[in-house]
Order: C-alpha cells, then structure tokens, then sequence
C-alpha cells in the first residue's frame, strides 16, 4: 500500500514542499527513509516509530520504505516526523488516505506520540495557502505563529493520535491562542540623549533616507545610545513587512507569537563569526537577516574581524543574503540600516580634549585603515560624536522626529526631489576641489535629497549639498 | 629604478644656485622632469613639522598651491607632514614640484608617501645627491637640508619646533641670502616655538597666499576669489574668528540648528576659509580673497 503526506523544509527563509511517500509490505518491522535525509532526519525513523506506538497505533510485521520528494534536495530538520507518520498510518490504512494528503504536517514527534515546535512555520503556513491545501497541523506550541499567515486554517494537535483525529473530524483541535497583538514596546527616546546636536540630525537624516551612518567618537560619547534609538524613528512596519520581519524570526526560531515584530535592532559583537553575521551554511539566518527592515548596530566596527567585514559588503550592497551550498542555496533577506559605531583610534581618545590619546600616529592610521574602502563606500554618513556633555540641554523627544521623517519618506517615495542650478554648482565644485571621490558624489546627492524631504522642500538647495558635504565618508580616508 | 639621470657639477644641467654652497654636491641624481632645474621662475621652499596637525597641513598646501599656480616651483624633502602637503598643493594646482631626498632618489621614503612619491617623479623632479639605492640614514637628513635652501630663492617654514630639521634649512638658507618666511604660531604650542624663533629674529610673516606672493613677487592668479560665504555662513565665520569650536558649540551660541551649521561650515571649507582640526573642531584660515586686499609688498 501507499501512502502520501505533505511537509516542507526551509531554505533559509523559503519553504520548499516535501512529498512524503511510504510504501509497506509485509515482513520484519522497520522503517526505511530515502531522499537525501541529513542526519536529524534518519534519526526520525526511530521517532517515528515509537511515536506511533505510543499513540496507539501499530506497525506489526511491516516493513515501511519511506520516500521524500524530490529526491534531490538534500533535506534538513526535524518537522518532517508528522508527515512521515502520516504516511505510513495511510499506508498502513490507520488513517484515512485522503486526509493524510490534505494537509500539511510540520511537527517533530516525541517518543510519547507528543508533537513538538519546529522553527519556520510561519513560512510553511504561507506555502500551505499557496498552495490551497485544507489546512496546516503544527504543535500547539507553533499555532500562533501559523496564524500570522493570512488565508490559511491552522489545526493545532497534542499528540499524533489527536492529530489525525484533528483531521478526520472525530476529534476537537488544540484551542487556537489570540490573534497576535501588534507591537507596542516602546523604543527607548531620543529626549534622553543630551546635547550631540549635529549627530542627532545625522541620525534623522539616516532615518529619513535609509541612510547608512558611521559614527566616530571617543567611548561614552553616547554612540550607542543614538543608535539604539534609530528603530523608534523610523515609520512602523507595514503588514507586508511585518510578516517578512516575522518570516526571518520564525526561521531562527525566535518568534513572539502573542506580538507582532516591531522594527528590529541588531547588536551583533564584534568578535561575532561570518556566519553569525550572514548565516550558516544549514540555511539559518545571521544577524544580517534578522535586522532584516530595522536596525544593524555595529559597534567597535573597526574591531571586527577583516573577514567578517568583508563578508558584510554584498549583503549592505544587494539587500540580500545568498547562502551557496553543494546541494543548493538559499536567499535571505538582509534590507536593513545599518548603524556603526568606532573610536577614532585604538585607545579612543584621539581628539578628545579631555584625555591624552595613547596612540602612534601610525598604529591610528592602521586602526582607521581596517575599515576597507569598499566597506566605506557602504556607508552615506559620517559624523564624529565629541564627548557628551552630560549638562547639555534634553534633546528633542522621538515622537516629532518621527513625524519629520515620516512626512520625509513619504516626500522621497513620491518623487525625488530635483537640484536647483546653485546646488550642482556645488556639487561639482567638490568634486573638482577632490573633496569627493566619484561614488562620494552620488552619495552626497542622496543625502542631499533626504535633507531637503526633511526640510519640508521640493528642490534640493546648495544649502542641502553642503550640509550633506559635512557628513562625507571621505573624512576618514 | 630605471630613468635614473646623473647631472654632475660642471656640466650642463647643474644648477647654479647649488655652486653657491661651500659643499656643492658633486652629483644630483635625478628621476622625472629635469628642465625643472633651471627653473626661471621664484623657487619656493616649503618645510615644516613632520607631525604638524591638519591645520598645518592645509595652510602648507593652500600656500603652496597658490604659490604653483602663481608660477613659483615648490621644492621640498617629501618628508612626512609639512612637506608632503606643500608637494600636494603645488601637484593640485597642476603644477610640477621638485622634492630633494636624503636618501637615493629610486628609493621612496618614507613609505607612506609612496604615491606621492610616484607622482613627483610622473608630474615632477626628484633629486638626491646620494648614488641610487643609498638607504635613509639620521645625518643625510641635514644635509639634505642645505639643498632645499640653496634651490629656493624662498624659505617658507609652516609649524617648526625648537631644534627641528625645520630650522636648519631656513639657517641654511640664511647663510646662502635667501628670504626665511615664516607662520606664526600661537604662543606655547610645540609647533609654534621654532617658527615664533624665526619671526623674532626677523624672517617674514606669512599669513596667507596673498603674502606670499608679494615675497615672491608674483601677482595673485587671476582665478575666482574665494565665493563670497552666505550670511549664516559669514555668522559661523565670525564666531569661528573667536575661537575654535565644534559644531554643536556653534549651533548653540549662534541659536542655529545643527543643519544649517553644518552646511555653513562645509560651504566655508569649501571656501578654504576654515579646517577642521583633529578634535573635531574648526578654526579658520586667513583668506583675504584674490583681489579685495592690498598685497603685502616687501621692504625694499
């Protein structure tokens, strides 16, 4: 007899459909999988088959060869157990065979019969309404975030045998939890960074433009504080973008199902490995991924590893991450803005009035030099950030800048906003006086048009051009 | 390297203003544009600080790039600091330079000056008396030294310590009756000590290109002065004049947001009317413009 389930295994952030097959025959009881299963899915055999005997089901004198289609892909993780049992109890006539085929199952199973939470579920989910089937069964545990798929029914099951009554309708589903509610934590506020004046206007001017901004500054300048406060500037994310910040957490298994994902804020260390940051070769999403639509924090830049800076250029540059492996590749969203911070020199205080620098010239140069040029050219901003003044004046509250770079974006998404004649005057007097390198110049403008949308203003002015000037990377060099 | 061509004394090529050293070298080494050697236009000699700040760096080269595009060839040791802006500003204005070597002239020292290096023997002159592959040693320094005066019909020192390197050219070149100008530095400051010697002791006082020139006895290029700043500029430029400050000081004390600072600020450095010194703050440079200032003449 066959049998037939549907499961999926998740690339990166995509969930690819399994065609679960299983064949018996009579004879010695055993389990046999094919398809290019990883280890954990061997391993599922054992599970499998104690699973279904812990629910109350049997595989007497069976022998059971399990395929999972296509054969091609080499398949990871644990979620496919519920779908292999499915199979076989269709094979084996313990459940119905339609119902087995109307469903997707993405649960790993117990040695009690128990279903347990795997992570990418929520794209799962979506595939499943992709692809019309009946519903999706997941361990309770999973349900909530299921539900953040839209068009798409949601069984939640305890264990195999309320699973497949679940399906066939003998038995009542696991309650489904409250729809999620939206984000509401709050940011932490920009009123609490005192003074820095000209860093906070960077930081609007990066919230305003998707800027990314490299802040230079002595410790305790309050680099991080600025940073940290960047998601609170930025508009909140649409349903769309919530459900892609939703997919890359869902994927890395952090998902909060009781709230939606607000914007995120990633501060990955820097002794973190490649594949922290970009993601692993099992298809999970780094750091880049996960602030996928928020903030990328990168503190002590200048401390991280070469190769790991180097890894970091064509994700900032494509907005995507494309992990490449023998048996295939997966591509993860990586659109974020990204913040980072470093001290003028090794020791910090290269240029703070209030404490002698320690450092040689030279080992300056080299510790500035670790920031490669094409890892500048990442960056639209710059701006040194002096010592706080702890008595300087209470900055101006998040929830005004936030209106200021809403109205911004908005402006930019409309239309760009055109040069006046003065302004490329400007501009191409920077250039001449080699202020700017080539690629400076269209950065420059950029910045330009997003201080000119934050001014309230249809044309960019010189006025523009110059302050975007003050920001250049080219300070650094 | 190849391209390497020795002028030696007595034949044709050497320059003359060397013959007037008590030492004439018996052979310049060359590498790059050797018309550069007799040269009929003002020679200036450009030296200062090794360590001098960025604004020391950017005065030198304001000078010296007026100076190129004047007409007067800058000499100089392609020593790091000083040295190395005064062979950028005469190379950014187009114009050829001319950088004397401690050590042979195929060997590019310091390291970090490696592409200017390059680019003095593409676009100018670099000489040494020292044979081909002769390594940097402490005392050719000095030496060295006696070369730079001797070519120059100027000596501009930008940022001097007591006892520098600095120092001994322009003594050199007091010997030879060469003119020592100097830039005045503010009292107590490392870099200022050797320079305030020299003024004291009566060298020149430069404090701009319009300066300059008159020792040089150029007129002013006839380029565009300076684009006249816009008012909330001029404001950020008059509080400059009061002290150095950063940004958020100005935005503060002028009651300007930090945008239109900024912007006022980079329209100034565009301007080369100020540079940002290395704790972030600006300090402004003298610009008198090209033609809105009565040039300084010489005493004679």
């Amino acid at each position: 007899m066959l049998g037939r389930a549907l499961t999926f295994w998740l690339a990166g952030v995509e969930a690819r459909p399994i065609e679960v097959e299983a064949a018996t025959r009579q004879g010695a009881t055993s389990v046999t999988i094919v398809g290019l299963p990883d280890r954990a899915v061997q391993e599922a055999r054992l599970r499998v088959r104690q699973g279904i005997y812990s629910s109350g089901f049997t595989l007497r004198e069976t022998t059971v060869t399990v395929n999972l289609a296509p054969a091609r892909e080499k398949k990871e993780g644990t979620g496919f157990d519920l779908a292999i049992a499915f199979a076989v109890l269709a094979a084996t006539r313990q459940m119905p065979r339609a119902a087995a085929a109307r469903v997707a199952a993405i649960a790993e199973l117990g040695l009690d019969g128990r279903l347990k939470p795997v992570p990418g579920v929520l794209a799962m989910a979506e595939a499943t309404a992709r692809l019309g089937l009946h519903g999706i069964v997941v361990a309770p545990e999973n349900a909530g975030e299921a539900m953040l798929a839209p068009g798409v029914r949601v069984i939640a099951a305890r264990t195999l045998d309320h699973a497949v009554g679940a399906i066939v309708g003998d038995q009542e589903p696991a309650p489904l939890p409250e729809p999620a509610e939206p984000h509401s934590e709050p940011y932490p506020d920009m009123a609490d960074v005192r003074g820095q004046l000209r860093a906070r206007r960077a930081v609007e001017i990066a919230a305003a433009g998707n800027h990314n901004l490299l802040m230079c500054g002595p410790p305790g300048s309050g680099k991080s504080m600025l940073a940290r406060r960047l998601p609170g500037l930025l508009p909140p994310p649409s349903p769309a973008e919530i459900l892609e910040i939703a997919r890359v957490r869902s994927a890395a298994g952090l998902i909060d199902d009781e709230r939606l994902p607000g914007r995120p804020f990633r501060s990955p260390h820097h002794s973190a490995s490649v594949a922290a940051l970009v993601g692993t070769a099992r298809l999970r999403p780094g750091e880049v991924s996960l602030a996928h639509r928020g903030v990328l924090f990168l503190d002590e830049l200048a401390e991280f590893q070469r190769p790991v800076l180097e890894a970091l250029r064509l994700p900032l540059e494509d907005g995507e991450v494309v992990i490449a492996r023998a048996a295939g590749s997966a591509r993860l969203p990586a659109r974020s803005l990204v913040v980072a911070a470093m001290n003028p020199c090794p020791c910090g205080y290269h240029g703070d009035p209030g404490r002698p620098c320690r450092c040689e010239s030279r080992r300056r140069e080299a510790y500035q030099g670790r920031i490669s040029g094409p890892l500048l050219d990442r960056f639209d901003l710059l701006v040194e950030v002096p010592r706080a003044d702890a008595h300087g004046a209470p900055g101006e509250p998040s929830a005004p800048i936030a209106e200021r770079v809403a109205r911004a974006r908005q402006l930019l998404a409309e239309r760009p906003p055109p040069l006046t004649a003065e302004a490329e005057m400007l501009l191409g007097q920077a250039v001449e006086r080699s202020m700017l390198s080539a690629r400076g110049r269209a950065r420059a403008l950029r910045v330009a048009r997003s201080i000119a949308a934050l001014d309230g203003e249809a044309e960019v002015t010189a006025t523009h051009v110059a302050e975007a000037l003050s920001f250049r990377t080219e300070l650094l060099r | 390297m190849s391209g390497q061509v020795v002028v030696r004394r007595g034949r044709p090529g050497y320059p003359g203003r060397l013959l007037e050293l008590h030492d004439p070298p018996a052979a310049l080494h060359c590498i790059g544009r050797l018309g550069l050697l007799d040269w009929t236009g003002p020679v200036l000699g450009t030296v200062g600080s090794r360590t001098a700040g960025e604004p020391g760096l950017a005065l030198a080269r304001r000078l010296c790039r007026a100076a190129a595009a004047a007409g007067a060839l800058v000499v100089s040791g392609l020593a790091l600091g000083i040295d190395a802006a005064a062979h950028d500003g005469a190379l950014d204005a187009g114009e050829p330079t001319v950088a004397v070597l401690g050590c042979g002239a195929d060997v590019a020292y310091p390291p970090r000056n490696r592409a200017l290096y390059r680019r003095v023997t593409e676009e100018g002159l670099v000489v040494s008396e020292y044979p081909a592959g002769t390594e940097p040693a402490p005392w050719r320094f000095p030496a060295r030294n006696r070369l730079i005066a001797a070519l120059a019909d100027v000596v501009l020192v930008v940022e001097a310590r007591r006892r520098s390197g600095a120092l001994i050219t322009a003594d050199h070149a007091l010997d030879l009756g060469r003119d020592v100008l100097a830039v005045p530095g503010w009292p107590g400051f490392a870099g200022s000590a050797g320079v305030n010697a020299l003024l004291k002791a009566g060298a020149g006082l430069i404090e701009d290109e319009v300066d300059l020139l008159g020792w040089l006895g150029l007129a002013a290029a006839a380029g565009p002065a300076p684009a006249a700043p816009d008012p909330q500029a001029g404001r950020v430029l008059d509080a400059l004049r009061r002290g150095p400050a950063h940004p958020d000081q100005l935005a503060t004390v002028l009651a300007m947001d930090a945008g239109p600072v900024s912007a006022a600020i980079a329209r100034l450095e565009l301007a080369g009317l100020v540079v940002r010194d290395e704790s972030g703050c600006w300090i402004p440079l003298l610009g008198r413009g090209g033609g809105d200032a009565e040039p300084f003449l010489p005493p004679w």
